[in-house]
């Protein structure tokens, strides 16, 4: 572990310990008992290929690396790694599956989107387990939010293949891009391989994609179902592989449209490379987003809304809540409510099923977070970080928060990417909006208020592209997601989620 | 005219969602042994029947002090919990096994008659050897916002309670929100509740889980405010071995360690015995048991 | 008495954050056989920023029915001061009719409710993009640019327009009328110069949300798209139809809030 991790913990480096509560007499302590998540279930290949024209084939440059577990640093399996001779490969077979796919009428397009998220259902205890083994999150939300959402999201565009003339307003003649290049994050493996596969291939497209590379596992499986699922060969093409194999797949001759999700700093990247070029382009990047909770909310789900916001998946969610922005008069009681809260988080292995914190994915990641946090106490902010036993081997931070954190401080305006708040404060809301804007991401917000007419005149002044009133954190394949600003553009989810993936008649 | 009331602001869905998260919290292996029989432990179990008779009380009362007789194990009940005139055949029954004797009192389960007689009632089931007292709150009086007479009638039967503990029944199903439970809460405490309790048992809904977390958040509040410690009783609807396991969890979850003991948890109930028997012989023996391996009273 | 009059010469200016100014650069360029224009320079393109910067969020604050009946009323400003742009206003007047009529629309054609399967009111809304840079083509007519900068006012955006580097007069007249119009200072701002030096500069700024580039030009294309990325500026060029041109300058925003009293 980095040294700031290893800073002291549970204890409070500015501000004040928690209130004592009166102790009654004769406590008893009652533990739950580890319960873990059986992986009997669960078979992995020792080595798995990348997934092109149907079958999984062999590398070009023969080159594999392991996938390890981020929770106990064991590796899981043999990965290939694709080059660029992969990527045209896919490309090429992408291409040649194109037309005929995008022939078929909507309706039995769309059944073989519905028969993949049958099968997402059918495999979702199996696609949780590897989920949470590959990446570290907890089981709990591998099993309950994560697959669970990525079948809703393949149902839901299913039923839109045979509708898009009425999904897209114009004059009723759509045409897909052609063959999509799609580029997928590691905090969410399938879930996002879902947002981008299913609205590309209701729309008649083909597409490549590329899962992160120290979280391949889920989307090989998934093209496993799509083998199940009898999709047509070369429809869907999964090339695992590092960042030169996206930077490869992002500039290949032949693509018609590039989706990515990921960092601000890759995004850039991405328009740069596609400058000048009539290449449909749609980003889904980083965040800053401010949770903000003003002294007349209902305190206590607040607390709860704060802790889903930032400690859901160790805070590797682009839309995490990672500046709180807390009214004054409330602040004190609230860090202290949330303080006290954050003890009773269980961290640790992602497979328990009692486990709220899991693993931090990488041990790159784990140096980013601890780079961060170091800045952020060098800054003056007053760290406090949760004080538990954590296991000897894997990537592990303790959820922390900082408190005063000004909003000069790195951490009130870099993504951390994992769990540490910023605590900062405000008098009115006007203060609230300019301090919630005042960053170049434009994600998400959070408002935490019982007086609806304000809820609705702060969100409309939020420059984000979700604003959470009185929760946070939900998603669902009816509503569209997206950011503002430097939170990249276009949107996944809903109708919208389709525009990006057809041509229509001007 | 009574002032005005300040509702405190409490989120349905959000409370929903802490409650549907808790309940998949698993709890196996040796926790679900001790939380099956810390749950025991916790039980006032009761019965409150038209049709009581002494000699019903007694097999319940038998049942509460020994749950288990092939099991010894397994903790006795904290109380066994009846009306008024069944309160001295308690006492009698559980006569130095350290079982309590809790007695709903004050017009339960309406709470329809006058304060005079509620309060006699009260003074009578405790000369008669109750030493828990559960009252109703007067819902006529709190849902017409006279919130200074819920106060003051809980005060006045906390004094005709005497060393008795009173636990005060907010019938919440009846309140209409949470946020109203919640305020509630703070007014039964305020007034001088030794434990606050959900219902009746006798009303649409009883204890369910969004209802108790809502007053567990208000006792812990309650306890950072003034320092005094206040006891929870769900009761009404928990009747099954998962359900009682969930308020264990809940409670943990919500204020901590320090309060999974019987002398700040009660669970109301009375066939949900027999399924923490069942459920705890099971972890035992590995066997899943019948209906006739269970006592019936 | 003399029955001589001589004719006073238009000099014409930039239209900045509601003000006629000169160039801040002092510079001109000759167009049209001898007609002075400002040389609009990276410290206009600055300030022009700036302006719609300090007029987008009270431009975005009216009501959609009140950005209809200015865009209006610019319209019939058009209307009746056809004779300054040599009469033939009809196609850039009807370009203003048509987005006028879109501000109160594009709600509900973009707008959604979701059925989100979790107890909360969920809507998406089209919001605006923000701050839109136009960069008018070589040989923009009025009903182009007119076209170019009513879909961005439409929906609540403000706008800096590099005009036409050699025929630039067509929209310098344009600032004359809404400068009369009611549409507020710094909501539109009007630059001539040379291509070559706004459209980078315009491109590049940071606080540009958006850019319609109209240049034509695949060269400069590249260019201006790779600005872009620096802050994620959205960029549209092409054929559009006005909806996807409004939808191509709005973002979507997507507002939960709980369901359960």
């Amino acid at each position: 572990m980095s040294e700031t991790t290893t800073a002291p913990q549970g204890t409070t480096t500015n501000g004040r310990e928690p209130a004592a509560v009166a102790t009654p007499r004769a406590p008893l302590r009652w533990e739950y008992s580890p319960a873990p998540e059986s992986t009997d279930h669960v078979r992995l290949r020792e080595r798995y290929g990348l997934f092109i024209d149907g079958e999984f084939v062999e590398p070009a440059g023969g080159a594999y690396a392991p996938t390890i577990n981020p929770a106990t640093e064991e590796p899981l399996a043999e990965v290939a790694q694709a080059g660029a001779d992969d990527v045209a490969r896919a490309v090429a077979a992408a291409r040649a599956a194109q037309p005929a796919w995008a022939a078929l009428p909507g309706l039995e397009r769309g059944k073989y989107i519905f028969r993949i998220a049958r099968l997402i259902q059918e495999r979702a205890r199996e696609l949780a387990i590897v989920e949470t083994l590959d990446g570290g999150k907890p089981i709990k939300e591998s099993r309950d939010v994560d697959i669970p959402l990525a079948a809703a999201h393949f149902f839901y565009y299913a039923g839109w293949a045979d509708k898009l003339a009425y999904a897209l307003p114009g004059d009723g003649v759509v045409t897909p891009r052609g063959v999509v290049g799609q580029v997928i994050p590691w905090n969410f493996p399938l879930l996002m391989a879902a947002w981008k596969l299913a609205p590309a291939l209701a729309t008649g497209n083909t597409a490549v994609l590329k899962p992160a590379d120290t979280t391949p596992l889920t989307a090989l499986l998934l093209a496993e179902i799509l083998q199940e699922a009898e999709l047509p060969a070369g429809v869907v093409n999964i090339l695992p592989g590092d960042g030169s194999a996206g930077a490869a797949l992002v500039r290949a001759e032949g693509i018609d449209k590039v989706a990515f999700t990921g960092s601000t700093a890759v995004g850039r990247d991405i328009q740069t490379a596609l400058a000048g070029k009539d290449i449909g382009l749609t980003l889904e990047l980083g965040g800053k987003s401010a949770n903000i909770v003003f002294e007349d909310a209902a305190l206590d789900q607040a607390v709860e809304g704060i802790v889903q916001g930032i400690f859901f998946n160790q805070g590797h969610v682009c839309c995490a809540g990672s500046r709180l922005l807390v009214q004054e008069s409330v602040a004190e009681q609230m860090i202290e409510r949330l303080w006290t809260r954050m003890q009773a988080l269980r961290i640790g292995d992602p497979l328990d099923k009692n486990t709220d914190v899991g693993a931090i994915n990488s041990a790159a990641q784990l140096a980013r977070i601890g780079e961060l946090v170091g800045a952020g106490v060098a800054e003056g902010a007053g760290l406090r970080q949760v004080s538990c036993a954590l296991p000897d081997r894997g990537y592990w931070f303790a959820p922390a928060l900082f408190t005063e954190a000004s909003p000069a401080h790195r951490i009130s305006r870099e993504e951390i990417f994992g769990p540490v708040l910023a605590v900062t404060t405000f008098r009115t809301h006007a203060e609230a909006i300019e301090k919630a804007n005042n960053s170049p991401y434009g994600l998400a917000a959070g408002i935490w208020t019982d007086k609806g007419s304000k809820a609705f005149e702060v969100a409309a002044q939020l420059q984000a592209g979700v604003v959470w009133q009185n929760t946070y954190n939900h998603f669902d394949p009816t509503a569209a997601f997206g950011g503002f600003k430097e939170s990249g553009f276009g949107r996944e989810g809903g109708a919208a989620g389709l525009r990006p993936y057809v041509r229509q008649g001007a | 005219m009574s002032p005005t009331r300040t509702l405190p602001h409490v989120d349905r869905v959000g409370i929903q969602e802490r409650v549907d998260a808790l309940a998949k919290r698993s709890i196996k292996g040796e926790a679900k042994r001790e939380g099956l029989l810390l749950a025991i432990s916790m039980l006032d179990l009761t019965t409150l029947e038209g049709a009581d008779t002494p000699g019903k009380v007694r097999q319940l009362a038998a049942k509460a002090v020994t749950p288990s007789p092939a099991y010894p194990e397994v903790p006795s009940c904290a109380a066994v919990c009846v009306y008024p005139t069944m309160v001295r055949a308690a006492c009698d029954a559980v006569a130095g096994s350290g079982v309590h004797v809790a007695s709903v009192a004050t017009g339960f389960p309406a709470g329809q008659t006058p304060l005079a007689t509620r309060l006699e009632e009260v003074r009578l089931a405790v000369a008669d050897g109750a030493d828990e007292i559960d009252m109703v709150i007067s819902r006529d009086a709190y849902l017409s916002g006279d919130d200074a007479r819920v106060a003051d009638e809980i005060e006045q039967i906390k004094d005709a309670c005497g060393d008795a503990h009173l636990k005060v029944i907010l019938e919440t199903v009846e309140l209409g929100s949470y946020d109203h439970i919640r305020h509630a809460s703070m007014l039964a405490m305020d007034a001088g509740a030794d434990f606050i309790k959900t219902s009746t048992g006798k009303a649409a809904e009883g204890a369910t889980p969004g209802v108790i977390l809502v007053m567990l958040e208000a006792i812990r509040d309650y306890a950072q405010r003034t320092g005094r410690i206040v006891g929870m009783k769900p009761a009404g609807g928990v009747s099954t071995s998962k359900a009682a396991l969930g308020v264990l969890v809940l409670v943990k979850e919500t204020l901590g360690d320090a309060w999974l003991t019987p002398d700040l948890l009660r669970i109301g109930a009375s066939s949900v015995l027999n399924d923490l028997l069942a459920q705890y012989i099971k972890t035992e023996t590995g066997r899943y048991g019948r209906a006739e391996d269970f006592s019936r009273e | 008495m003399s029955d001589v009059r001589v004719a006073i010469a238009k000099t014409y200016k930039l239209y900045i954050g509601g003000a006629f100014v000169r160039s801040e650069s002092g510079r001109h360029d000759v167009v049209d056989d001898g007609v002075n224009v400002p040389r609009g320079s990276r410290k206009d393109v600055r300030d022009a920023v700036k302006a719609a910067r300090n007029a987008q969020a009270g431009w975005a604050k009216k009501t959609a029915y009140n950005r209809g009946q200015i865009l209006y009323r610019a319209a019939e400003a058009l209307e009746s001061r056809a004779g300054e742009f040599g009469g033939d206003v009809g196609e850039a007047v009807d370009a203003l009719v048509h987005y006028a009529g879109w501000t109160d629309k594009l709600g509900a054609v973009l707008g959604t409710i979701n059925p989100v399967a979790a107890p909360f009111l969920s809507m998406s809304t089209p919001e605006p993009t923000g701050v839109v840079a136009v960069l008018c083509g070589p040989d923009d007519a009025l009903a182009s640019l007119v076209s170019a900068i009513a879909a961005p006012l439409a929906v609540g955006n403000t706008v800096v327009v590099a005009l036409p580097e050699r025929t630039p007069l067509p929209g310098l007249d344009l600032g004359e009328v809404l400068g009369v119009s009611d549409i507020p200072g710094g909501v539109v701002n009007l630059l001539s110069g040379r291509t070559a030096e706004l459209v980078p500069a315009l491109a590049a700024h940071r606080d540009v949300n958006a850019i319609i580039d109209a240049t034509g030009d695949p060269a400069l294309a590249v260019d201006i798209d790779r600005f872009a990325a620096e802050t994620l500026k959205r960029t549209i060029r092409g054929e559009h139809s006005s909806l996807q041109r409004l939808e191509a300058l709005t973002e979507l925003r997507t507002v939960w809030h709980p369901i359960g009293a």
